[in-house]
């Protein structure tokens, strides 16, 4: 396995969490110890092993394809932090648009 | 009558016979809460006015406390976590529904490390919670709150979850049974999801009895959750009835002999353990788990990639936290999750997205999936000659608060319950004795871990059952 070293801000980034200079400074060498750790699983010889997917090997689990009624919308809408009628109230998504 | 001391059995005999109902056990519960709880901070919150409507609705009820993971309604359901701060839950956990049509109530939620990860339950961004049997010690984690609460007589029995040892190590730090059912025989509808082929929901309890009669209303098929199937729920209290170890095949592992970390104390405590088993007529076998010493690292990719898919719903869109210092979709996200997750949580989600990143995938993730095939075949070849196998359940007793600071060496807490989780096999902690008390350590709790094959819980508690009354 190739050692490469984690660039916690970009990954930061992918993970859409903002990190403080703080944060990034203390995370940088923990993330790299932990990498580090992780990476004895590389002399393992895992060659011809299937994957383990899941915690416990089913096939097919199946339940009748019924309409049911689903949660009450305004149970649903009950923890929004903002909201307008019954939507979910964000800020503008697309470029140009009007809000 | 102290009725908060009762465990399960003892309370639901009581309620039978009309020696007491559902309210006074809640009421017993609140007041101890109120004299003991202010030490220990088992509880987040306890909506007393629910819990004792629940009770006069279920007058042969035994209260229970939950885990603040688990969904409730009506009930806040905060995983520990600041983004979840004001979060009532609109809907019951399958589990909680389970427990109420089989004479229990929720009643209080308790603390634990934010979104179930950590092994200490300093990862709570909503209090400290202490260890019952020293104020200065952990009480494990992440059911720290449960296991706590538990020890500390603070409730007859708790739910808590595991996902890599986070029943079982608490249940060792505070004198508690702790029951990880195999993956799939509970269901995780309703249960905050943190790893999702690991998660289980279990029983903490004041014996292996009051852990099977919990871990048996809780089990079961559910058409919520794909993963549990549709095999009955034997009655595990029922078959307890004359457990013995007679006969019974003990596997120890070869590959943890002399290992690194252990604490001497647990280790004669586990050796004492394994002499009971050997007097009591089970016959010790050394089994092999080669691929044991790989686990941990396979856990640390695996879960935390779950978790940072699972945790990408906090996105401050439809519940939790949304930061007002927003303007757009982008910062909307990224901010809302920098204020309301914890440094363990970040860590967490920065891990996984990293294993599963384009150009890692393979070498982290992929790979970790081929090495918990190896371990979980090992479990199968380990099986086909022991009935269980016997380990340490946590390396040491409870540490101190604030002991443990780099995140590497928490880990390590989980070396014994990990390869179990891992192979999606059952295990148990059961109390097996006290350290000897030195002038910088009281006397601590230690629980031996039980592992057996995937479904075989009735074996599991059977033998549990049998080491307790061998310990006793």
């Amino acid at each position: 396995m190739t050692s490469p070293k984690i660039d916690v801000a970009y990954v930061a980034e992918l993970a859409r969490l903002e990190l403080t200079e703080e944060e990034k400074a203390l995370f940088q060498p923990q993330m790299e110890s932990i990498v580090k750790y992780v990476e004895k699983i590389s002399s393992v010889d895992v060659e011809g092993v299937p994957p383990m997917m899941h915690g416990r090997e089913l096939v097919n689990s199946f339940r009748e394809d019924v309409v049911r009624p689903s949660m009450d919308r305004e149970k649903a809408l009950g923890n929004a932090p903002a909201r307008v009628g019954d939507e979910f109230l964000l800020p503008k998504i697309v470029e140009g648009a009007e809000s | 009558m102290e009725l908060w001391k009762l465990g399960i059995k003892a309370a639901r005999e009581g309620l039978e016979k009309g020696d007491f109902t559902s309210r006074d056990l809640v009421e017993a519960i609140i007041a101890r809460r109120n004299e003991a709880d202010t030490k220990i901070g088992a509880y987040l919150t306890f909506d007393e006015e629910q819990a004792l409507a629940l009770a006069d609705a279920n007058p042969k009820a035994v209260p229970i406390a939950v885990k603040d993971l688990i969904n409730v309604t009506g009930q806040p359901c905060t995983c520990g976590s600041k983004i979840l701060k004001g979060y009532i839950s609109p809907y019951d956990a399958t589990v909680i529904r389970n427990m109420k049509a089989r004479g229990f109530i929720p009643a209080g939620r308790v603390n634990m490390d934010e979104f179930a990860m950590g092994s200490s339950t300093e990862n709570s961004a909503l209090g400290v919670t202490r260890n019952p049997f020293d104020l200065e010690r952990v009480p494990g984690g992440s059911s720290g709150g449960s296991a706590a609460a538990v020890g500390g007589e603070l409730c007859y029995a708790a739910l808590g979850t595991d996902t890599g040892g986070s029943i079982r190590q608490p249940a060792s730090f505070c004198n508690c049974v702790g029951v990880k059912p195999s993956y799939g025989r509970v269901s995780r509808f309703g249960v905050t999801a943190f790893a999702s082929s690991l998660d289980q929901v279990g029983p903490l309890a004041k014996s292996v009895e009051d852990a099977a009669i919990l871990l048996g209303a809780i089990a079961g098929h559910d058409e919520m959750d794909g993963t549990t199937p549709k095999d009955p729920v034997p009655d595990y209290a029922a078959l307890l009835a004359g457990a013995s170890l007679k006969g019974v095949r003990i596997g120890v592992v070869k590959e943890y002999a002399g290992i690194a970390g252990l604490d001497p104390e647990v280790k004669r405590i586990t050796d004492e353990a394994i002499a009971k088993c050997t007097a009591a007529g089970a016959e010790i076998v050394e089994v092999s788990l080669p691929h044991a010493e790989y686990a941990m690292a396979v856990y640390y990719i695996i879960a935390p990639a779950e978790a940072s898919a699972n945790l990408a719903r906090f996105d401050g869109v439809r519940y939790g936290h949304r930061s007002e210092r927003s303007n757009d979709v982008f910062s909307l996200y990224t901010r809302s999750r920098a204020e309301g997750f914890g440094p363990e949580v970040k860590r967490r989600i920065i891990m996984g997205t990293y294993v599963l990143s384009s150009g890692y995938y393979d070498a982290y993730y992929g790979r970790a999936q081929k090495v918990r095939t190896l371990i979980r075949c090992d479990f199968e070849e380990a099986f086909s000659k022991v009935d269980a196998i016997l380990t340490p359940c946590a390396p040491t007793p409870a540490f101190k608060l604030g002991e443990l600071q780099d995140p590497l060496t928490m880990y390590l807490n989980d070396l014994f319950t990990i390869p179990s989780s891992l192979a999606g096999v059952c295990a148990a902690s059961v109390p097996a004795g006290f350290t000897a008390a030195r002038p910088d350590r009281p006397a601590l709790p230690v629980g031996v871990q039980f592992i057996c094959a995937s479904f075989a819980e009735s074996k599991l508690l059977q033998i549990s059952k049998a080491f307790e009354e061998a310990m006793k």
